[in-house]
């Protein structure tokens, strides 16, 4: 009792070859289009790896990138069975193996599940990250002259300019660490040693912000200093003022940077899915078609294409038996192997 | 005496419709490709174009767009041509239309290479449109209350910040202008009014520049102020201290990323324009081989193609003759009106 049936004359199995080939050739570019998705997303992680404490995982950008090379692979090869189908003798080449091909691609989808719901997911781990790395940031700002982080203030000013946002939850951050390298205060001047004896850690901490802090969209000239101080500038209340300095936090905006992009591969390989399912649902109906010609000789004869032979629950049964099989042969010859090195 | 002919067999001729339908769907890409170009140039230069004094420029990508869209409809035309050649009476409907088609086609397509010299010709204006633009936006930099000058802050800092340059030239040019507003100055402070009082168009001047000219990649953080005094910061000399602020000017900045992608189009057009002529040149070299091919049934026959029916010369001579009587047959009905009418006149006087 086959699952769906479908009778197909020649002009209905030619329409299906052609059908089926192009929309091959549609998922070997959707395959490229994931591929270079992943390259995208790793490049985006490495770009700012220095906020994420360089220990960011690169694991769903790479199975990105797999995910895109053997898709091409497997539709390409897809392709080249439609386009070999009609014709009796090219095709019996790839008869035998059409079976486990059908099976690897159904194990393919399941991979391209598995891999859209860690896109999803995976946003948590990322958040975590660059809480813990943007806060390390701040604090190695002044570190210019140190090795290995001599660029951390170019990569946080360029972040701030790029993304709007100042400090790491508000530009309050910055008055809790010394931004400013020693070598750049003149420790002569009585106000600077003051402020830095009254702090405990021998800090100098000050309430203002780094220049790339600054909004373009303010009418007036950034007020980067004195920020709390409204005495300290004319026509200023730092309450009232909002255009002045930006006032989202760094990690908000890179979070919802990459959780944007991880949502749109997500729904995209979810696209990819449904395009695969299709294809092989179209692969299986054509070699079953053809299998059944009523007459092997006669290419125009009528045939009966289905999904599956038997029923599902047959089908389950069937496949479960085999697996058990596998395991049953595998450990005797596991138990034959240990007998003889006993004896 | 035929210009250029070629010997077509009917072999050679359905070659010859095959190759063209290929050449032009892929004429028709690249007409789109000039398109793209053409709207990518004209959102990039409408992005600037506040600091951009005239508009002379847009012309080209004006031109570049109107063409990429004339050449796709030429190329799909040629490309249902080619297809009709095979049915001899599909083909007899284009009969008539072969000659505008062609004057049309070589009009457009003389416009790609208007277009290229017009690219390159019109690079001094963009340059002095920009100086003239820049200037103009460093002095209204301060005025974010004034209406329709409100946002020149905001552009200038962005274009600043986007493009890695200060300034005109260089940021000197911020010592030059105020660049506060007076709202935002404390005209109860004796050193402010000292310094407006001292210049001589009463305007606030200071060596100081806005944030958007530091540069992110200083090891140490910005001087903005007193950017020519020494003493006022530890450890600094003005000098030697490149990193602190950008040192390119905008003007050099925006001039060099536009003729960029201006001397980059150049080159692309050139291409489309050469590959487009190839399309046309073929297209008359199978209409004129099909003009010897009478009915279906003898469609085997061997045909010549030409160029032109007669020379150059001679074609020239046939055309200047067709003008002459289109205009002296214009002519010649406003003479007969013109009689006709004083002869009216004659009767009705005489009457």
């Amino acid at each position: 009792m086959a699952l769906m049936p479908v009778k197909f004359d020649l002009r209905k199995r030619v329409k299906l070859a052609q059908g089926l080939w192009l929309l091959y050739w549609l998922s070997v570019i959707a395959g490229i289009l994931v591929f270079s998705m992943g390259l995208f997303f790793k490049i985006e992680l490495r770009k700012r790896s220095e906020m994420m404490d360089n220990n960011e995982s690169h694991f769903v950008p790479n199975l990105l990138i797999l995910a895109g090379l053997v898709a091409c692979g497997i539709n390409a090869f897809g392709g080249k069975v439609c386009h070999d189908s009609l014709d009796p003798t090219k095709f019996a080449k790839w008869k035998p193996m059409l079976k486990n091909y059908l099976s690897g691609c159904f194990g393919f989808n399941v991979f391209l599940f598995l891999v859209a719901l860690l896109c999803f997911t995976m946003q948590f781990q990322l958040y975590f990250a660059l809480a813990e790395g943007l806060r390390n940031s701040i604090k190695y700002y002044k570190d210019t002259d140190t090795p290995g982080r001599c660029f951390m203030k170019r990569t946080l000013d360029m972040t701030q300019i790029e993304f709007r946002c100042c400090g790491n939850n508000n530009y309050k951050d910055w008055f809790e660490v010394q931004w400013i390298s020693n070598r750049y205060l003149d420790f002569s001047n009585e106000e600077v040693k003051d402020r830095v004896m009254s702090n405990v850690e021998g800090k100098f901490l000050m309430d203002s912000v780094p220049f790339s802090c600054c909004n373009p969209g303010s009418p007036r000239p950034c007020i980067q200093h004195h920020l709390t101080n409204n005495s300290a500038h004319y026509d200023y209340d730092h309450h009232t003022e909002e255009l002045n300095i930006w006032t989202h936090g760094c990690r908000e905006a890179l979070v919802s940077y990459y959780g944007g992009m991880m949502n749109s591969i997500g729904a995209f390989l979810l696209l990819v899915i449904g395009l695969e399912v299709a294809v092989m649902v179209g692969l299986q109906y054509l070699t079953t078609s053809l299998e059944s010609l009523a007459n092997p000789e006669d290419p125009e004869s009528e045939s009966e294409g289905w999904l599956l032979e038997k029923s599902v629950k047959e089908t389950v049964a069937e496949v479960t038996a085999k697996v058990k099989a596998l395991c049953k042969r595998n450990q005797v010859e596991g138990e034959e192997q240990a007998v003889a090195t006993v004896s | 005496m035929a210009l250029l002919k070629i010997k077509f067999s009917f072999q050679r001729r359905v070659r010859l419709a095959q190759g063209l339908w290929l050449l032009s769907w892929a004429v028709m890409f690249s007409g789109l490709l000039v398109f793209s170009m053409g709207v990518f140039l004209k959102t990039e230069l409408l992005r600037r174009s506040e600091v951009m004094h005239t508009t002379d420029i847009h012309v080209v990508p004006n031109l570049l767009i109107v063409v990429g869209l004339a050449s796709m409809g030429i190329n799909l035309c040629a490309g249902r041509i080619c297809q009709d050649t095979m049915d001899v009476a599909r083909f007899a409907r284009w009969k008539n239309h072969f000659i505008p088609f062609f004057t049309v086609s070589l009009l457009v397509t003389s416009m790609l290479l208007v277009a290229m010299v017009l690219s390159y010709a019109l690079q001094p204006n963009l340059e002095e449109s920009l100086k003239i633009g820049l200037k103009n936006g460093i002095r209204f930099y301060k005025d974010t209350d004034t209406p329709g000058r409100c946002f020149q802050k905001q552009t200038i800092d962005r274009l600043q910040l986007e493009f890695k340059c200060c300034g005109n030239n260089n940021f000197r040019d911020w010592f030059e202008v105020q660049w506060i507003n007076s709202r935002y100055l404390d005209f109860s402070n004796p050193e402010i009014r000292d310094r407006v009082r001292s210049n001589v168009d009463g305007r606030y001047l200071m060596d100081a520049v806005p944030f958007s000219c530091c540069n992110p990649g200083s090891p140490r953080p910005c001087i903005q102020e007193n950017i020519r005094d020494n003493s006022a910061h530890i450890n600094y000399d003005y000098q030697s201290e490149t990193l602190n602020l950008f040192s390119q000017g905008c003007h050099q900045a925006l001039v060099s990323y536009y003729m960029g992608l201006l001397n980059n189009s150049g080159p692309a057009v050139l291409s489309v324009f050469m590959a487009q002529m190839s399309v046309l040149l073929s297209l008359r070299y199978l209409q004129t081989a099909m003009s010897g091919v009478k009915d279906q049934e003898n469609m085997e026959v061997e045909t010549i193609g030409y160029l032109l029916e007669k020379g150059v010369k001679e074609t020239f001579e046939e055309m200047k003759e067709n003008l002459k009587k289109i205009l002296s047959l214009n002519g010649g009905q406003v003479a007969d009106e013109a009689a006709e009418a004083t002869e009216g006149d004659a009767k009705a006087s005489a009457s």
